[in-house]
C-alpha cells in the first residue's frame, strides 16, 4: 500500500528512518532524500519517487517503439528516445543462418521505419540490445506516431490498462505504447484515429488531474453523437 | 564604470545601502522554471537587474566522442554574456572571464548532479546573460540548478548561490554592481541547503579571519533564502497550487 504521497524536489527529505531507498532516492545519513522532481511514495519498508520529468532510461524487458536511424552490415541502429541508441542485431531478424553475403539488411527494415521492440539487454557498459523476435513485435506497417512525456506513460496505460482500454474501445483504434514515450495509433477510420490521438495528447497534458478518466470518457462520447 | 558617481554613498548612517536595501537584504529575486520548449530543461531568473536564461540538454550523446567517459556522464557548461547585456557592447566571443565562470559554475554543479547513472553521455548547460548587474555567476548557478532539476537530471541537492561582501567596512549580503566596483570584498557562495555543503566559494578582496567567517555565515543564510525561491519555482511548474 502506498500512502503518504508528497510532492518533492531534489534535496527534499522524503522521510527518515529504516527504509530501503528505491528509485530516485538516496540515503544520506538517516534521511532519505529525493533526487528528482516528483511524487514520493512510502511503502512499508521502502521509499521511492515517481519522476515527473526526465529522459527515458532503458530497462530490460521494456516494450519500446524505435525508429531506424541507420544500419551497418550486421545490425540496425534505432532511435529509442533515450540517451542511448538501440542496437538491433541482424541475426535477430534473419535468424541463425544470417550471412552478410546473401542477406541485405535494407530489405527488411529501412531508415525511418518504426519498430515495436523489446529491450533484451542493457547495462551501463554497452548500448541497449534490442530484440523483435517475439509475438507482437516487429516492423509497424501503419499508424501514426504520437510522442508523449516518458513520465506520463503509466498514466496513459492506467490501472491495469484501464485508460488505454477505454481509449481503444471508444475509438476502435489499436494503440501500441512504448515505455519510451512513443505511442503508435492505428485505426481504420480517420475519425477514430484523430479522436484516439486527441485522447492521448489530452492524457499527456492533463496527467495530473484526478478525474481524468471521466474527462476522457466524456470526450470520447461527445464526438460519437455528432 | 566610466560614469561612476564618485560621491555615491555606499552605506549611510541608518544602515541603508546605495540602492535602498538593508545590509542583510538581497535584491528582488524571481525564478521561473521551464519556458524553453526545445530544451530538455530550462529556467529564467531575475536577480535584481540581472536577467539570465538557462537551457539544459541531455543526457545525450557526446560529441566529440573522445570526450565521453565510460564510467560516468560529463557535465558541460557554457556561460555567455549577450553583447547587449552590459553598458558598452561586449564582443560576443567567449572572453577569459566567461571561460573561467563556465568552469567555476561547472565545478559548483558537479557535486550535486549524479551523472554516474548515465555513462557515456553528456549534459549540456547553456547560460545566457541577457542583462548583467553584478553577481551574475551566483544568479546563473541558481538558475542552472533549477534548469537541471527541470530536465530531470538526478541531483543530490539543489545548489543555491548568492554573494556576500564587505562594503564600507560592513559585511553585506548580495553585492550589486556598484558595491562590487567600489566595495572592499566580494564573496560568491554556492551552497547545497539540505546537505549543508558549500560547492562554490570565491573571494576577491581582503578580509580578516573574523570578517571571513561572518561573510560565509551571511552568504549561507542568503543561500537559504534563494533556495526557498528555487523550491517555489519548481513547485509552481510541476504541482501548481497543490500543496502537500
Amino acid at each position: 500500500m502506498a500512502d503518504r504521497r508528497k510532492y518533492v524536489i531534489p534535496g527534499d527529505v522524503v522521510t527518515s528512518g529504516p527504509f530501503r531507498p528505491e528509485q530516485n532516492v538516496i540515503l544520506e545519513g538517516n534521511d532519505i532524500i529525493s533526487t528528482v522532481v516528483g511524487i514520493s511514495e512510502i511503502y512499508d519498508d521502502s521509499v521511492k519517487v515517481i519522476p515527473l520529468t526526465g529522459k527515458y532510461l532503458p530497462k530490460i524487458d521494456d516494450l519500446v517503439i524505435g525508429k531506424v536511424v541507420s544500419h551497418t552490415s550486421l545490425s540496425w541502429e534505432l532511435d529509442i528516445n533515450s540517451c542511448y541508441i538501440g542496437f538491433l542485431p541482424a541475426m535477430d531478424v534473419f535468424g541463425r543462418d544470417f550471412s552478410t553475403h546473401s542477406d541485405e539488411l535494407s530489405s527488411k527494415l529501412k531508415t525511418g521505419d518504426l519498430v515495436a521492440a523489446r529491450i533484451a539487454n542493457f547495462d551501463r557498459t554497452r548500448d541497449p540490445l534490442i530484440t523483435i523476435s517475439d509475438r507482437d513485435l516487429g516492423k509497424i506497417d501503419d499508424g501514426v506516431l504520437v510522442k508523449i512525456s516518458t513520465s506520463k506513460v503509466p498514466r496513459l496505460i492506467g490501472k491495469k490498462g484501464s485508460m488505454i482500454q477505454m481509449i481503444e474501445n471508444g475509438t476502435n483504434a489499436a494503440v501500441t505504447i512504448g515505455q519510451n514515450g512513443w505511442v503508435v495509433v492505428a485505426c481504420e477510420s480517420a475519425e477514430g484515429l484523430s479522436k484516439a490521438k486527441k485522447a492521448i495528447e489530452m492524457v499527456n497534458e492533463k496527467a495530473h488531474i484526478a478525474n481524468l478518466t471521466d474527462l476522457i470518457q466524456d470526450m470520447l462520447n461527445e464526438k460519437d453523437e455528432s | 564604470m566610466g560614469g561612476r558617481d564618485a560621491t555615491m554613498v555606499l552605506l549611510d548612517e541608518n544602515g541603508i545601502r546605495c540602492d535602498g536595501r538593508k545590509i542583510d537584504e538581497p535584491r528582488k529575486i524571481v525564478i521561473k522554471a521551464g519556458g524553453l520548449k526545445n530544451a530538455d530543461g530550462s529556467a529564467y531568473i531575475e536577480f535584481g537587474d540581472n536577467k539570465i536564461l538557462v537551457g539544459v540538454f541531455g543526457p545525450r550523446d557526446v560529441h566529440p566522442k573522445h570526450m565521453s567517459n565510460t564510467d560516468t556522464g560529463i557535465l558541460r557548461v557554457r556561460y555567455h554574456m549577450e553583447p547587449f547585456s552590459v553598458g558598452e557592447r561586449k564582443r560576443p566571443a567567449p572572453s577569459r572571464r566567461e571561460i573561467e565562470i563556465s568552469k567555476v559554475i561547472k565545478e559548483a554543479l558537479e557535486p550535486a548532479v549524479m551523472l554516474e547513472k548515465f555513462p557515456r553521455t553528456a549534459v549540456d548547460v547553456f547560460i545566457e546573460v541577457l542583462q548583467a548587474d553584478g553577481g551574475t555567476r551566483c544568479a546563473a548557478l541558481t538558475a542552472a540548478s533549477v534548469a537541471l532539476a527541470d530536465a530531470g537530471i538526478p541531483m543530490r541537492d539543489m545548489v543555491a548561490a548568492i554573494a556576500s561582501g564587505k562594503v564600507a567596512d560592513t559585511i553585506v549580503l548580495d553585492v550589486n554592481n556598484e558595491e562590487d566596483q567600489a566595495g572592499q570584498a566580494d564573496m560568491p557562495i554556492g551552497y547545497m541547503p539540505s546537505l549543508k555543503k558549500i560547492t562554490l566559494l570565491q573571494l576577491d578582496g581582503v578580509l580578516t579571519p573574523e570578517e571571513y567567517k561572518k561573510c560565509v555565515d551571511v552568504g549561507v543564510k542568503g543561500c537559504e533564502v534563494v533556495y526557498e525561491l528555487q523550491k517555489k519555482a519548481l513547485h509552481d511548474k510541476y504541482f501548481g497550487n497543490r500543496s502537500n
